[in-house]
């Protein structure tokens, strides 16, 4: 079943980031997400980056054919959506720090907002940091982090979220963001014997769970996923490492 | 005490409910933790010969029913396939499902999987969004025949047929996989397809046709079990709609040996083969039938 919504208010986040807030009744949890489809162009799979009673959006950063295409949408237009899938974060897990990487971070927003725990924004630079005053809105540590140092901590996240978990006793990181950041994000939690929720990317097609196209190793990250904890992704061989392309061939990272 | 064991021609299960192409079949782990799950045996995702990426999204959809897909047959072509069946085969019986365009391009494609390991080859005659493949081959018996034929000529393990609902002469090509040797065949495949969208006055599919699966197909499936029981001497192997005990049984009476499960796979979950294998064994115990092999056509006179 897809769903046709009108769009009803867009908010430009950055210079190539936009959020689209539309109403919609389905319930979602945080860390779900949607598949969003653009006549004649794509259809994607998008975050859902806040639930506010029956308000959602999603937060789209231009880097692709479809997500320009959504980029041209205006208050009024329509889109038409499938979902929500996934399984979303378990937000009863103790003393959270929550972190998003770049427009990973529209992931982690509704559990931001539904918890208030302590986030990291982390970015490229300055003008890559998306979502900072949102956070704010609903928690009161709100750290940035900028990998060139134009804002806030100068390095990446993992470095941040090292700094912050010395000063701080957390029982669990929540995460989204580029694969290799949340690959360090475990790596560092194995080490600092933290708990740990990541929510990973494949390349998807049904977001139901039934083609199988987004699996890594025996795990489908529309269905299973996408949010993982340490011990499912201690055994994910194929975490940090590879992903298939839209034909199921194994395409290593490195 | 009743079994659940039953007899494919040659090929023997211990467990009667498959994994059908196309649903976590694509890769070796997945297909793996689908017989962990309690499937007998696993059909492959159609392998063809080279790596295809399919039709672009949208290429499924939830419906009333079931779902949509025109999925487009991505796989990663048959050489690179060997990989995912080095992992699956150690642990049970994958069906290898192949497609082309040619009886020589079957004949290749099943001697791979052959050599792969495969337990017996599933020969997709039947996908209805593919232009050149499935359907498009198996509706037109004397091509059906001359690809079985050839296939049968090229390979030692059994060849299934995977045949299309989408013919009013569904026995005819039943009977020509029989009359060249094929050993079982597999009914049904989706029913070829359209959604739309009112707001955007278009298909909703890249592809505009697709297939419907799931429950809203069952009485279809069912209602082919029966007639190409009615005409075959071979085994048949029910799919379609299927995510309960009753479903199964419903196959199993119409005149399938087995049967096969796809879409429930996503509508009930990964567990859907456990529940379905627990119900129909408590059937069968308090109906007084056997094995499976006892209850196989009881719907016919």
């Amino acid at each position: 079943m897809s769903d046709v919504v009108r769009i009803k208010k867009v908010v430009e986040e950055a210079y190539d980031t936009k959020t689209f807030f539309f109403d919609w009744n389905a319930e979602a949890r945080p860390g779900q997400f949607i598949m969003v489809w653009i006549p004649g162009v794509d259809e994607i799979p998008m975050s859902i980056s806040s639930i506010t009673d029956s308000t959602k959006s999603i937060t789209v950063k231009a880097i692709g054919d479809a997500t320009r295409a959504i980029h041209e949408l205006k208050e009024g237009d329509r889109i038409s959506i499938r979902g929500p899938f996934g399984n979303g974060f378990d937000l009863d897990s103790g003393k959270m720090l929550i972190i998003g990487g770049g427009v990973g971070t529209a992931a982690i927003m509704p559990a931001v907002a539904a918890t208030g725990a302590d986030t990291i924004i982390a970015a490229r630079s300055d003008r890559d940091v998306i979502l900072e005053e949102k956070a704010r809105k609903f928690a009161s540590n709100v750290w940035i982090a900028t990998d060139d140092g134009s804002k806030g901590f100068h390095g990446n996240a993992v470095q941040l979220m090292r700094e912050k978990v010395a000063e701080n006793d957390y029982d669990c990181i929540l995460a989204c963001g580029p694969e290799v950041m949340l690959y360090f994000t475990y790596k560092a939690c194995e080490e600092l014997d933290l708990d740990c929720q990541l929510s990973l990317e494949r390349y998807m097609k049904c977001g139901a769970g039934v083609c199988g196209c987004c699996v890594m190793d025996d795990s489908r990250v529309c269905r299973d996923g996408p949010v993982f904890n340490r011990s499912q992704i201690s055994m994910l061989t194929e975490f940090g490492n590879s992903k298939r392309d839209e034909c199921g061939r194994i395409v290593k990272f490195r | 005490m009743a079994t659940l064991e039953t007899d494919i021609g040659g090929v023997h299960l211990e467990l009667p409910g498959m994994v059908a192409s196309g649903i976590m079949d694509e890769t070796g782990h997945s297909m793996v933790r689908m017989f962990e799950c309690g499937a007998g045996a696993v059909v492959s995702k159609s392998v063809g010969s080279v790596p295809k990426g399919g039709h672009a999204n949208p290429c499924f959809m939830e419906v009333a029913g079931g779902y949509v897909n025109a999925m487009g047959l991505p796989n990663p072509g048959i050489d690179l396939f060997k990989e995912e069946m080095d992992v699956a085969v150690p642990h049970g019986k994958v069906i290898g499902s192949i497609y082309g365009a040619s009886p020589e391009e079957f004949s290749h494609l099943a001697g791979k999987m052959e050599d792969y390991g495969a337990t017996a080859i599933e020969l997709n005659l039947s996908c209805p969004h593919a232009k050149g493949y499935g359907m498009e081959v198996g509706t037109d018996p004397k091509m059906v025949g001359s690809i079985v034929s050839a296939v049968k000529g090229s390979v030692s393990i059994p060849v299934w047929a995977k045949l299309t609902p989408n013919t009013h002469i569904l026995p005819e090509i039943g009977r020509a996989v029989q009359d060249a040797g094929g050993d079982a065949v597999v009914a049904i495949n989706t029913l070829k397809a359209m959604v739309i969208s009112p707001e955007f006055a278009r298909p909703i599919m890249s592809n505009k046709f697709c297939g419907l699966s799931g429950s809203a197909v069952k009485p279809v499936g069912v209602r082919a079990v029966y007639d190409l029981r009615s005409v075959l001497d071979i085994p048949i192997i029910g799919v379609g709609g299927i995510s309960t005990w009753r479903d199964a049984a419903e196959y199993i009476m119409a005149g399938a040996s087995a049967f096969q499960v796809g879409s429930a796979i996503g509508t009930d979950g990964v567990d859907v083969f456990k529940r379905i294998n627990d119900g129909l064994l408590a059937f069968m115990e308090e109906y007084g039938y056997d094995s499976i092999t006892s209850m196989v056509g009881a719907a016919h006179e």
